[in-house]
């Protein structure tokens, strides 16, 4: 049915090397002699940089050397003779190197013979190895020729060559002082250099002869690859790269002149090295040593070199990075009513991005409606491509009715994204796997791509204006490849450490520890309402609420929060953890604590403890998710995590979190106590310091291997490190168990004890470098402090808290500290993000081989077994292959007389159905086997005889023959 | 000036233990994997231990070390270039 239309060839080569003289004139289309490029009619002038002969860019118009079309001219090189040598920059180094290893007279490679053989032979050897030539040995040839002193052949003598940046060369001699050495010059020397020595120094004479390095023929590239622009006031403006030929021609061209008219020597050297530097910025504009070639602007000009490397050149962003179609961006909201493996899709977006669908017997009434819808109704089509291959665009049919009545199979319709469709959405900076997934799409409304809260930590969003990149996979390859691979279930472990680095986040934690605390009890209506959200009775048909026991029955029946939590876990989830906020006392009581930090999960119900972040948070080890993931697959695992977040919402919903000033306020006897707190934390500071000044080494304990100066550091420091933690603990006492605030920090929600010491207590010690504050002014941090002043005040401490404000030397100083913390993160991304490109770049192409050995792309061993062990990370719990721990647990929660009872009945009825079906099985090959070779035998002997008797064969081509099988009727009957 | 003291590298602690393997057992490992010499991870012949071992350019050495991830030992197999001066 479907043919490709399509010719395929192999590459069997690629050869790269240098253009020489010939060549450069042979696939020259034109010679260029103007510097001009249009005339007052705006049309290319003939010869001139423009030539219509170097292919056209005008649209309609066509090219004078191969007749094509804009679209189909790939355009054509020119040339310029030059009126004098020329050395291209990028070689300048290696026409050194070669020219100091070469004989000034005779051009031989200044190696004895036999010297020149074991090189050669090195060369050879690694040639055949590596199918390319050895760096290594041309480096030491370099560096042994440049030892000679006299030629070994010819017996001149070596004289020593100077380069002076980047393309002036001088040659030194003792007596005479230094002499340059002119292109032409070099140009003869190269010339004469004998093949066999070229390929000893690693050039190879076929390809790329050194002194093809030296211009005496420029080709101008044609002009497609610099298009002048037309701008709105219709004035022409010229590519750079243009700019720099006007220059070249111009030079080359009064050289040439001065050089006819016979002008002095002086002029024609300055004219010539005018026409070096320009030809040498027409190659790289960036060269050190000489200025870089200027438009009239002042813009520094951007020429060959510079088209091509770093983060804007053509490699990183036209060819690793190039922009691709079936794309979509934009901001992300939240939407924790969708599935982790769904996005939200605007509809907007739905109807551009579309999916190639074949049409067949079984789609096609349903591809004729989305014809019929067209482009513009949400589920429609955009394009169909007939079975001839053409395409088809709705947008301009006017009658769809007429195309969706043609339509049959073999037809392909381009539809528009529907729910269901897999999708890649991936979020910068792309620094794991994570950071690409597929989603399922559902179509919302609005036009923000909508996200469940609980993939953010892969992707690192947040919802404060990011943006998202959608892809759309093509082919039906692609899509099973995301389905299997790339769905965010498939990532809820993380390849890291085989932990979950999804969970909930934020308020589902501070939600969680409201809901399984102890307190929070259900009557049957709100009971109802949760388990319908946690979508218990669709997962589990066979769960009724009578399966719950309440906790109190009279006067109507009430639910605990963690009865309703214990119906999302699977049946037999054993976990116990300690939660968070677990006080570490010294003999810890496990299920009787009396926090109720202990978790434990017997058989998939919640008994003791209160989940927080530890058991249920993203990226936390050990967690619930990851039992039930290692348990019952990562589909499980999602549901899961859908449904407890659903429910929790649910709970949160009701409980309400929030807070306010007033929750930080500490006000009365706890305010002074933490003012006494500050005092006592003063003298004592003061006393070290008048020790300090007094030389007092019983007050002031001089710590060892410090000077006296650090360690009053040190013991204030401590001190004022002591002092803010008593305060904090005091203000914590003072805003009790209750606050939102504190049920957040307990949880693990967000932010911890210090924040909220900060908050309502005091802001602590400022550092720089982790150093109290000590720079400004000489010997004081600001003006406002006597010189020398070593309070904690003057040195940064700040006493306030952020509820009561900060005075303005504090103030100060907590930008300071501040500042350093907003530098320290912007070095820490840019030096990050280059090493993460370095190792990217180098390990890229590695793969984990068939017979497990990693190999680069040369297929070179890197690694004998991956990871020594041949085991995916992914795939461990937390490096180990096995929790022992958890199977420990789990055995124990077996019911030790049930296994018994089934233990006694198993063996017997195991041994008995084994039994059976030996016993079945051996008869039935006995039977069978020799039945067949019966026959086939008989078969055999029958045909051999037929054979004898009539001497035809009885099978001819694979056939039995028709004679023998009327031979075999014969006689058989 | 002080005589430089021989030690034998291959009994320092931090030294795993090598191998230098035969003509046969070379041939056998390349055979397993199938792969060429020049496909293995390299070592120097200067190398401290290379010259310990007696291995010379083209010869294969076992190492044998003991691994972060695995209790077991873990070979890794070198394959000697020859040093250019």
């Amino acid at each position: 049915m479907s043919y490709s239309f399509s010719r395929t060839k192999m590459i069997e080569k690629i050869k790269f090397g240098l253009l020489s003289p010939d060549e450069i004139r042979k696939m020259s289309a034109a010679r260029i002699i103007t510097a001009d490029t249009y005339d007052e009619d705006g049309l290319p002038i003939p010869s001139g940089l423009m030539d219509q002969r170097l292919g056209t860019i005008e649209p309609g118009q066509r090219c004078q050397t191969c007749g094509n079309l804009v679209s189909n001219c790939m355009g054509h090189f020119g040339h310029i003779e030059l009126a004098r040598p020329v050395i291209h920059v990028g070689y300048a180094k290696r026409v050194l190197k070669v020219l100091r290893s070469i004989c000034p007279e005779c051009s031989r490679l200044m190696l004895t013979d036999e010297e020149k053989e074991g090189f050669r032979k090195d060369q050879v050897k690694h040639r055949k190895m590596f199918f390319e030539g050895d760096e290594e040995v041309a480096r030491l040839v370099f560096k042994r020729a440049r030892k000679a002193k006299v030629c070994p052949y010819c017996g001149a003598k070596k004289k020593k060559i100077i380069i002076e940046k980047p393309t002036t060369f001088y040659e030194e001699e003792e007596a005479k002082g230094s002499r340059r050495i002119t292109p032409i010059e070099i140009l003869e020397r190269l010339k004469k250099m004998n093949d066999n020595d070229l390929r000893i120094l690693g050039i190879s004479p076929e390809n790329a002869r050194l002194e093809w390095v030296i211009f005496t023929v420029l080709p101008i590239p044609p002009v497609c690859a610099r298009p002048s622009i037309t701008l709105d006031s219709g004035i022409r403006s010229e590519d750079d790269l243009t700019h720099k030929l006007v220059d070249v021609i111009r030079i080359n061209q009064r050289l040439r002149e001065n050089i006819d008219a016979g002008a002095p020597h002086l002029i024609v050297e300055d004219l010539w090295e005018l026409l070096q530097y320009h030809i040498t910025t027409y190659f790289d504009n960036q060269v050190s040593g000489i200025p870089p070639a200027r438009h009239r602007s002042g813009r520094a000009l951007r020429t060959l070199t510079q088209r091509l490397k770093g983060k804007e050149g053509r490699f990183r962003s036209n060819l690793s990075g190039k922009r691709v179609d079936f794309s979509a961006r934009s901001v992300i909201s939240p939407n924790p009513y969708i599935s982790i493996n769904e996005v939200g899709v605007p509809q907007d977006v739905a109807k551009i991005l579309t999916i190639p669908t074949n049409v067949n017997d079984w789609n096609i009434e349903e591809m004729k409606q989305l014809v019929l819808n067209g482009p513009h109704i949400h589920p429609g089509a955009n394009y169909i491509i007939r079975n001839d291959r053409r395409r088809i665009d709705l947008r301009y049919v006017k009658n769809r009715k007429m195309i969706a009545d043609i339509l049959a199979p073999g037809y392909t319709v381009e539809r528009h994204l529907n729910r269901g469709d897999l999708v890649l959405f991936n979020r910068q900076p792309s620094l794991h796997r994570m950071s690409i997934m597929a989603h399922e799409v559902k179509i919302m409304d609005g036009k923000t791509f909508r996200l469940n809260l609980t993939v953010c930590p892969p992707y690192n969003a947040d919802f404060d204006g990011d943006e998202m990149n959608l892809h759309v996979p093509q082919s039906e390859e692609a899509r099973t490849e995301a389905e299997l691979l790339l769905k965010v279930q498939e990532h809820i472990l993380s390849p890291r450490f085989g932990g979950p680095i999804l969970g909930g986040i934020q308020d589902f934690i501070s939600s969680v520890f409201q809901f399984t605390s102890k307190d929070s009890l259900y009557n049957k209506k709100d009971t109802l309402k949760l388990l319908f959200l946690g979508e218990i009775f669709d997962s589990n048909p066979d769960f009724s609420l009578d399966d719950l026991k309440p906790v109190i029955s009279d006067p109507e029946p009430i639910y605990s929060g963690k009865q309703i939590f214990s119906t999302l876990l699977p049946d037999d989830l054993n976990i116990r953890i300690k939660s968070k906020f677990c006080k570490k006392c010294e003999v810890c009581e496990e299920e009787n604590c009396q926090y109720d930090a202990y978790v434990v999960i017997k058989n998939g119900e919640l008994i003791t403890g209160t989940i927080d972040e530890n058991s249920f948070g993203a990226m936390q080890s050990n967690s619930i998710l990851q039992r039930i993931i290692k348990d019952h697959g990562n589909a499980r695992g999602r549901e899961f995590l859908d449904n407890a977040t659903r429910m929790l919402l649910y709970v949160i919903r009701q409980n309400g979190i929030t807070m306010g000033l007033d929750e930080v306020y500490v006000k009365g006897s706890d305010y002074e106590v933490i003012r006494k707190i500050l005092e006592e934390a003063n003298n004592e500071s003061e006393k070290l310091i008048k020790a300090f000044y007094d030389n007092d080494t019983k007050v002031l304990k001089r710590a060892p291997g410090r000077s006296m100066r650090e360690t009053l550091e040190l013991r204030i420091r401590q001190v004022l490190a002591e002092a803010r933690k008593k305060a904090e603990e005091t203000a914590a006492h003072y805003i009790g168990d209750e606050a939102h605030s504190v049920i957040m920090t307990k949880s693990g929600a967000r932010g911890n004890i210090l924040n909220l010491g900060q908050m309502s207590a005091v802001v602590g010690q400022q550092a720089i470098r982790g150093e109290r504050i000590n720079r400004g002014y000489s010997s004081r941090t600001l003006p406002h402090f006597k010189i020398n002043d070593l309070s904690p005040k003057s040195r940064g401490f700040v006493e306030s808290s952020y509820r009561n404000g900060l005075n303005p030397e504090e103030f100060f100083f907590h930008a300071m500290g501040g500042r350093e913390g907003l530098v320290d993160t912007a070095v820490r991304t840019s030096t990050s993000g280059y090493m993460q490109r370095r190792l990217v770049n180098a390990l890229q192409d590695m793969v984990i081989e068939n017979d497990g050995t990693v190999r680069n792309s040369d297929k070179n061993i890197i690694q004998f077994n991956f990871g020594d062990d041949s085991v995916n990370p992914q795939m461990t719990d937390h490096g180990a292959a096995v929790n022992l721990d958890v199977l420990l647990l789990k055995a124990k929660s077996l019911h030790v007389d049930e296994i018994r009872e089934e233990l006694k009945k198993l063996p017997i009825e195991t041994k008995s159905v084994v039994k059976e079906e030996k016993v079945k099985k051996k008869p039935a090959k006995e039977k069978k086997t020799p039945k067949v070779e019966e026959e086939e035998i008989d078969e055999a002997s029958l045909m051999k005889s037929y054979e004898k008797e009539t001497g035809k064969n009885a099978i001819w081509r694979g056939k039995t023959t028709k004679g023998y099988l009327d031979w075999k009727k014969e006689k058989m009957g | 000036m002080t005589k430089k003291r021989k030690i034998d590298v291959l009994l320092h602690e931090l030294v795993p233990k090598h191998h230098l393997l035969t003509k046969e057992e070379s041939q056998k490992l390349l055979e397993k994997f199938k792969i060429s010499v020049i496909d293995l991870p390299q070592m120097s012949e200067k190398d401290p231990v290379a010259i310990a071992v007696g291995a010379k350019e083209g010869d294969i050495v076992k190492i044998i070390r003991d691994s972060h991830t695995t209790v077991k030992f873990v070979n890794y197999y070198r394959y000697i270039t020859k040093e250019k001066v």
